[in-house]
């Protein structure tokens, strides 16, 4: 009798067979998971995978009858009253009192829809699959340069832990094969052949005794091990680049922009911060708020508190500036930037940003965004769609070919819709 | 060597000192109660196994198995990660509890155990899977003549492989079809009577020889005078040795177009083999579950039972036995909610009480329903030959007593849908007992439960249709939808058009047809 403990052994043994599932039914998972990203709370994205996906795609065919036509044979236990020749009324919804013997052949039937849960990795797999980070061709890979250690090769010193054992056997043998040391089952034989010698008093016993000294003798000058048999495992240090990534959050926070501009502006910065922490290993947010005067702020303050005053849109963007010269060079970070704004700007203020984005912030950006945020209610129908003033400085701007995607968000259902079509994988960004 | 040494050294403890107390356990009290179990299984019951593998495992290890058909490895495939996915979730949401362990017909026999079982259930886990079970797996006929206990772990490593190579070489996708087409047609993968051996060349012309010469023996020519039957001409020649060479009609489709598709390449074929050989092992298992779980049932009864006597087990270990034996072999009356059809466990174990009662204490009527084992006075013995000899359908039609149908207050009712209300044909009385036993014994042979299609033949000189019948049974046809998707693979398989006629067998009359065309995704 064996026992074996395997509960050390490695888990997610059906993994394999969860990704071949899930690439079958990664299309409808995929719509599902879009559909439920729409409804749900984005801070809540990926926490609860419950999707369900139609179960046609995964149904498994059998040949089976048909359940409840044709005539059935029931044996049932419990009887109380009934007597032979009885009459007993169909049970509504076919099939006698459950088909016996036939426990779970109809089931497959009514598998309408399929359940199941995804994990977050996978939910927000397919939650951002096909986005890509735009400028690909720009983005210096942004390097803080680690060391890692890897494997390579062989060398004849090292500490006893990295010890290459088959290796430094293979050289022993190798070498005790080449210098004929003597086997140790040689020995043996020779002196079980003295010891009959001795008994037997046979004349070739000093001959058999000098020849097993000869063979002791070589067995002790050629050791079994050698120093120069060692082998051990070679480490090499090498660079390892972590990509890094800071993502500025700038915000009006004037008292134009409503609880729900606010609101529009954060679900597209938690999409972001999502979006980038699965591509960078390290993620920083900066948050910048401004008025008519720019502060960085926490995240807190950032959302929570009201300011009242004018709007000066290049404010936020000098403070921007500011901040990057001191702590996040462009040639260490990727930059990412959005910017949320009910649109509003002091008209004089135009130029001034406008050379401060051409000159320093989108040189520096892997990626500029600006969401505009409007009312819930959208643009009042029969009015021309009103142009906000700040809309007219970044258009002009993106019509020079300034890499600047703005795109313009009424409701929270269009988040999502937006966010994709920035960072969709074909540029979006051509016009706005 | 090892494992002798360390088994002398926990000898089983004397009788009156307990195996363990509490619900903790260790692996020496894990080797403790399998070496006491073994000093009940084999001298008092007599039973015989294939040595033991005890393989703990955790409830996600569990739920991995469960995915993969109870065994320890397996190929890979999507049905599995979602079968896994809805178990996940129904454990999870408590709607599922998971069994105390599963056992593989192997040798050596490995049953795994949970690790949350408390040693009592250890107990009553191993009387009942590493000794009932691997009794049954070991001694029955079916498993004997069907399965190849030594060699299925090796065959699935073989298989597990193959179908990763050939994703590697091949693709996911084209494998993927294969095996869904392959999963479709599984239950009709499988032979339920062996095949005959082809003679070879020597034997075939000493037959030819004997039938000549037997020939020239009785001639007599008179018999060249009488007048031939009218229409006495037999079947057409060329099909009957076109069925001949196809092995026609054969009711093992897997086989079939293994061997005689035309388009599928050889990587294919061995894929349809694995299927095929995986269906045939878990045959015998489909056949025989009431048997199975009543031989492991009773054989765990008497051994916790046994050991409880010996003084081995505390009275709380004990209750805790029964608390749990009782849940297993509860059966609810058809008019319970929680009914779901007949438990085997509850049957099985029943019957195999039954029996043990009719050989050592027989009423009158036992006597003249079982003459052959009423009152002979070793209930293991019978016990034993019939978990050697004979499969739930035959064992139900044999053994059932006139005693327990009143027990169990059996009765039979007929749904015809030609009459308005359904009929008790019959009862537990002097009247129904063997109309009842008999249609009880043909619910549980899996050939009449299973649809008997067959193929029977191929258009080879028109447009190679492939051409299967439905033999349906009371007129019962199959699901429509099902049918039609399974015919889809079908055809992809064979490569050409393939026709699926549900024939109704007492007027030959075609009730139903399914047709479908080949998708050219394989080819």
């Amino acid at each position: 009798m064996h026992i074996v403990d395997r509960r050390l052994n490695p888990g997610g043994k059906s993994l394999p067979n969860r990704q071949r599932f899930l690439r079958r039914v990664k299309d409808v998972a995929q719509r599902a998971v879009r559909e439920s990203a729409r409804e749900k709370d984005i801070k809540d994205l990926g926490k609860d995978g419950r999707i369900s996906v139609p179960g046609d795609g995964v149904r498994e065919p059998r040949f089976a009858r048909q359940p409840g036509t044709g005539h059935q044979d029931y044996i049932l236990p419990g009887n109380k009253t009934y007597v032979e020749g009885d009459r007993i009324e169909r049970p509504p919804g076919g099939g006698g009192g459950g088909g016996a013997g036939e426990g779970g052949e109809g089931s497959e039937n009514g598998e309408d829809a399929f359940h199941f849960v995804l994990t977050r990795e996978e939910f927000l797999d397919l939650f951002l699959e096909d986005l890509e980070l735009p400028d690909l061709a720009k983005r210096r890979l942004a390097v803080v340069e680690t060391e890692g250690l890897r494997r390579a090769g062989y060398t004849v010193s090292g500490s006893p832990a990295n010890l290459a054992l088959s290796r430094t056997l293979r050289n022993s043998m190798s070498r005790r094969i080449a210098l004929k040391r003597p086997k140790l089952e040689e020995v043996a034989a020779l002196e079980a052949e003295i010891a009959a010698a001795e008994a037997a008093g046979d004349p070739r016993l000093p001959d058999l005794t000098s020849k097993l000294m000869e063979l002791r003798e070589r067995s002790k000058r050629i050791p079994y091990v050698d120093p120069i048999d060692l082998r051990f495992r070679r480490f090499e240090p090498y660079p390892k680049p972590i990509a890094q990534a800071v993502m500025f959050c700038l915000m009006d926070v004037s008292g134009s922009m409503t609880e729900h501009m606010k609101d529009l502006a954060k679900r597209f910065y938690i999409l972001l911060h999502i979006f980038l922490t699965r591509r960078y290993k390290h993620v920083e947010i900066v948050f910048i708020r401004h008025t008519d005067k720019a502060t960085e702020v926490d995240e807190e303050t950032f959302f929570g508190s009201r300011e009242t005053g004018g709007t000066l849109v290049s404010s936020a963007l000098v403070e921007m500036k500011r901040i990057v010269a001191e702590r996040y060079s462009p040639d260490d970070w990727n930059i990412y930037a959005a910017q949320a704004s009910d649109g509003d700007n002091v008209s004089s203020d135009g130029p001034t940003s406008t050379e401060l984005l051409r000159a320093h912030i989108l040189p520096a950006c892997q990626h500029f965004a600006y969401l505009e945020v409007g009312d819930e209610n959208g643009p009042r129908a029969g009015f021309v769609e009103h142009r906000t003033t700040l809309w007219r400085t970044y258009e002009a701007l993106a019509k020079a070919g300034e890499p600047l995607a703005m795109r313009k968000v009424n409701h929270r259902r269009d988040i999502y819709p937006v966010f994709r079509e920035l960072f969709g994988r074909k540029d979006a960004r051509a016009e706005a | 060597m090892v494992a002798s040494l360390s088994r002398t050294k926990s000898t089983a403890p004397a009788p009156g000192e307990l195996l363990f107390s509490g619900n903790d356990w260790d692996f020496e009290t894990i080797r403790r109660i399998h070496d006491a179990c073994e000093a009940v299984a084999g001298p008092e019951l007599g039973l015989s196994w294939y040595p033991n593998q005890i393989e703990i495992i955790t409830a996600e290890q569990m739920l991995d198995a469960y995915a993969s058909i109870g065994m320890p490895l397996f190929y890979k495939h999507w049905s599995f990660g979602k079968h896994f996915a809805q178990q996940e979730a129904s454990y999870r949401r408590g709607l599922m509890g998971l069994a105390y362990e599963i056992v593989i017909n192997s040798d050596p026999c490995i049953s795994y155990v949970m690790e949350e079982n408390t040693a009592t259930m250890q107990t009553l886990v191993i009387a009942h899977a590493a000794f009932g079970h691997n009794h049954f797996f070991k001694n029955n006929y079916l498993f004997r003549q069907w399965t190849d206990a030594e060699g299925i772990l090796d065959y699935l490593d073989f298989a597990k492989g193959y179908i990763a190579r050939c994703e590697e070489r091949y693709g996911h996708q084209a494998v993927e079809h294969v095996l869904d087409a392959a999963h479709a047609l599984m239950s009709q993968g499988v032979h339920r009577y062996p095949r005959k051996k082809r003679p070879d060349l020597a034997s075939e012309q000493r037959r030819e020889r004997e039938r000549e010469e037997h020939g020239e023996q009785i001639y007599n020519d008179l018999w060249r005078t009488l007048p031939a039957k009218a229409g006495g001409q037999k079947g057409d020649p060329a099909l009957e040795r076109r069925r001949a060479l196809l092995e026609l009609p054969q009711e093992n489709i897997l086989y079939f177009l293994e061997k005689v598709a035309p388009r599928l390449r050889p990587w294919q074929r061995e894929i349809l083999r694995i299927v095929r050989l995986v269906a045939q092992y878990f045959y015998p298992q489909r056949q025989t579950k009431v048997m199975n779980e009543g031989c492991a049932t009773y054989c765990h009864y008497r051994i916790m039972n046994a050991l409880s006597q010996k003084g081995q087990l505390s009275e709380a270990a004990y209750l805790e036995f029964l608390t749990s034996h009782t849940n297993v072999i509860r059966q609810p009356n058809f008019d319970d909610r929680s009914f779901g059809g007949h438990n085997p466990y509850a049957l099985g174990f029943a019957m195999m009480q039954d029996i043990a009662r009719i050989v050592e204490q027989p009423s009158q009527e036992d006597r003249e329903w079982f003459p052959d084992i009423a009152g002979t006075g070793d209930a293991m013995a019978v016990l034993r030959d019939c978990w050697e000899n004979y499969r739930d359908e035959s064992f139900i039609a044999q053994f059932l007593s006139p005693k327990l149908m009143r027990d169990m207050r059996l009765f039979h009712v007929v749904d015809d849908p030609d009459e308005p209300e359904m009929r008790v044909e019959a009862i537990h009385d002097e009247r129904g007992y063997r109309k009842m036993r008999r249609s009880f014994a043909r619910q549980y042979d899996v050939a009449w439960l299973d649809p008997d299609i067959e193929v029977v033949d191929v258009d080879l000189e028109g447009d190679r249709r492939l051409i299967l019948h439905h033999k349906a049974l009371n007129r019962i046809t199959l699901q429509r939808e099902d049918a039609r998707r399974v015919l889809q693979h079908l055809a992809d398989l064979w490569g050409y058009d393939a026709v699926l006629k549900e024939v109704d067998p007492a007027s030959g009359a075609v009730l139903v047809e399914h047709t479908a065309s080949a998708r050219p995704i394989f080819f």
